[in-house]
């Protein structure tokens, strides 16, 4: 995203060495660039045909019947068979998410930027820690659901189970995005502040964050977009069944969308086939519409200073 | 808050001696602590989480018989706890992903790096990382179902795929970390330094030579933590091999067009059952965790290591 382009050359300014070989065609370097181009078409082109066909073959689901009807086991039912508790369950853990971990990840990214001293061993390792919890396989935080929250704790296989195991699990990603974009705030108006008497937090709330808040709001909306699409750490948190309600608290049972789409791909029936495809297009949309507001934000209200 | 901006004009004084307490600031400090730490409960949490069922599990399994055993089957009658199946499978479904998800993650990154336009550029770079943004279950659905039977019917031999198997797993989760890492690999060699294509260019080199002998070797640790990465996606992805890659796991397969399950597919699969918690079958599935967790550990740390050494040399 941010190669100098310094080339005055017009026709091709991405080229600054093409003007000089211009003269002897070398069929070599024609064919690199063939190459090259093809895997990024070959990239796009699997990845397009792939959605493609999941957009065809579950066109025929794809009516008011997804939200309105419920989830069902039952093969003769099936016509009349919506995922509208996976929706609901998913929106609540989703709302739950952004209340636990939103916060939580925006000031640990304050205070790794801009209170802690990294020389210290402590915050050294925080850091660390915070790279490899980034890594650690979604399954793993599925496992410590089930280990610590679930049962030590005994919250049980419900929505705030669900939503703390997912806010634990992309932390990582809104403590990241959210650094970036704190870091990016130059030195010189943290400097202005305090000349003008303001105190640190004077500075870091009504200064330093409101400048940082397009690079965090882009990491927060990817980090929600990642926890609606997770469905391994919540398979292992029991959430397989058919729930034909909608939940109706923290402490309630609940199913979600990429959970249902899993539940419904273990059932053999080509109706069931349908069905899943359907609720991936749901799926993808909301995924793919959060993703593309992040980039959008991204692109369109970072500050360069 | 209000108190603290009505006496603004005598703060700056007052921070410099640090003479006034200000109940806001050390309020706000503990917060941010409070915060910052959650991030180190969770790692602890995860241990501990893991440790005592896996000592437990240790408690009566063999070390011995679980690194070397050539049988995993804790819900069969004979009850067998070696892990060497599960982790055969889990290395099978890497390599496959990896043999297509570099070449064509590496090419995508230099074209969009060297010899996109632009403006090109500009589009290109966001629709890979939206891409980067499917979820995993999308990627089983089409591999079972879109893929697979498309690679048996176009299978040349008598004995093809079956239903599920690692060959299409490993496909599936090949384009799956494609968008990763060509995104990862792309940063790198955009931040090789312009004036290391120019000396080369000086010295007559063509675009092609300028890309593969100046800017990937320039880049090398960026790419490798790209590919490092892709390796630790894979090892732990657990939608694509649970739902396409199979259940077997009484033996070591190592043929790809067999299904088995994989360190994740075998969590998945027994802990979406019912298993009577402290049942050594419950303790199993948190030793496989803890192995798992490990082994991703180690490519974390590797990874790391790469990115701060590519930032160290160019930024």
């Amino acid at each position: 995203m941010s190669t100098p382009t310094l080339t005055p050359t017009r026709p091709d300014p991405s080229a600054p060495g093409a003007a000089l070989t211009q003269r002897r065609s070398r069929p070599g370097e024609l064919a690199f660039r063939v190459a090259m181009q093809s895997c990024l078409a070959v990239a796009f082109g699997v990845l397009a045909s792939l959605l493609g066909w999941v957009l065809i073959k579950g066109w025929n689901r794809l009516d008011s019947r997804l939200w309105t009807e419920m989830p069902t086991g039952l093969t003769s039912r099936l016509d009349t068979a919506g995922v509208q508790s996976a929706l609901v369950g998913t929106v609540w853990i989703i709302s739950l998410v952004a209340v636990i971990c939103l916060p939580i990840g925006v000031l640990s990214a304050i205070y790794l930027e801009e209170y802690a001293n990294n020389t210290r061993w402590y915050n050294r390792l925080l850091e660390l820690n915070i790279q490899n919890l980034a890594g650690v396989p979604s399954i793993i935080f599925g496992i410590l659901g089930l280990g610590i929250i679930a049962r030590t704790l005994g919250l049980g296989f419900t929505v705030i189970t669900a939503a703390i195991v997912l806010s634990l699990l992309v932390l990582p990603v809104v403590i990241i995005a959210s650094r970036e974009a704190i870091r990016a705030v130059p030195q010189s108006i943290r400097q202005a502040s305090y000349a003008l008497g303001a105190t640190k937090w004077q500075t870091v709330s009504r200064q330093v964050l409101p400048s940082a808040v397009p690079g965090i709001a882009t990491g927060s909306i990817l980090a929600l977009s990642r926890a609606i699409g997770e469905a391994a750490p919540l398979l292992v948190l029991g959430a397989v069944t058919f729930i034909t309600f909608n939940p109706d608290g923290l402490d309630s049972a609940y199913t979600a969308l990429p959970i249902q789409i899993f539940t419904f791909i273990a059932r053999s029936q080509s109706e069931y086939t349908e069905l899943a495809a359907g609720a991936i297009v749901l799926l993808l949309t909301i995924v793919l519409a959060m993703n593309s507001i992040a980039i959008f934000v991204r692109n369109r209200f970072e500050k360069r200073w | 808050m209000t108190t603290s901006t009505r006496s603004a004009g005598s703060a700056a004084g007052n921070t410099l001696r640090r003479g006034r307490r200000r109940p806001v600031e050390s309020i706000v400090q503990v917060l941010l602590v409070a915060a910052a730490l959650v991030s180190i409960v969770t790692t602890v949490g995860i241990i501990i989480a893991l440790a005592n069922p896996t000592i437990e599990f240790f408690q009566q399994v063999s070390i011995v018989e679980f690194f070397t055993g050539t049988s995993w089957t804790p819900t069969f009658l004979q009850k067998a706890y070696g892990v060497l199946p599960l982790v055969s499978a889990t290395i099978v479904v890497t390599v496959i992903a990896l043999v297509i998800a570099v070449p064509i993650g590496l090419g995508s990154a230099i074209y969009l790096a060297e010899y996109a336009k632009p403006g090109t550029r500009k589009v290109l770079k966001p629709v890979v990382e939206l891409l980067a943004g499917v979820p995993t279950v999308v990627y089983g659905f089409v591999a079972l179902f879109a893929l697979n039977p498309l690679l048996q019917k176009w299978w040349p031999t008598e004995n093809g795929p079956g239903f599920q198997n690692l060959l299409i797993a490993g496909i599936a989760m090949g384009i799956m970390i494609v968008p990763t890492i060509a995104s990862i690999s792309e940063d790198a060699m955009s931040s090789v330094p312009r004036s290391l294509r120019e000396g080369a260019y000086a010295l007559a080199s063509t675009k092609m030579q300028v890309s593969t002998r100046v800017v990937v070797p320039a880049a090398i640790s960026g790419i490798v933590a790209a590919v490092v990465l892709g390796i630790s996606r894979a090892v732990g992805e657990t939608m694509i091999v649970t739902i396409a890659g199979g259940l077997t796991s009484d033996r070591v397969v190592f043929n790809p067009l067999e299904g088995a399950a994989t360190m994740t597919a075998f969590i998945a699969n027994i802990s979406s059952g019912d298993i009577p918690v402290g049942s050594l079958d419950y303790d199993s599935v948190f030793a496989v965790g803890a192995l798992l967790f490990l082994i991703t550990f180690a490519l974390n740390a590797v990874s790391i290591r790469m990115v701060r050494r590519f930032r160290e040399v160019y930024e």
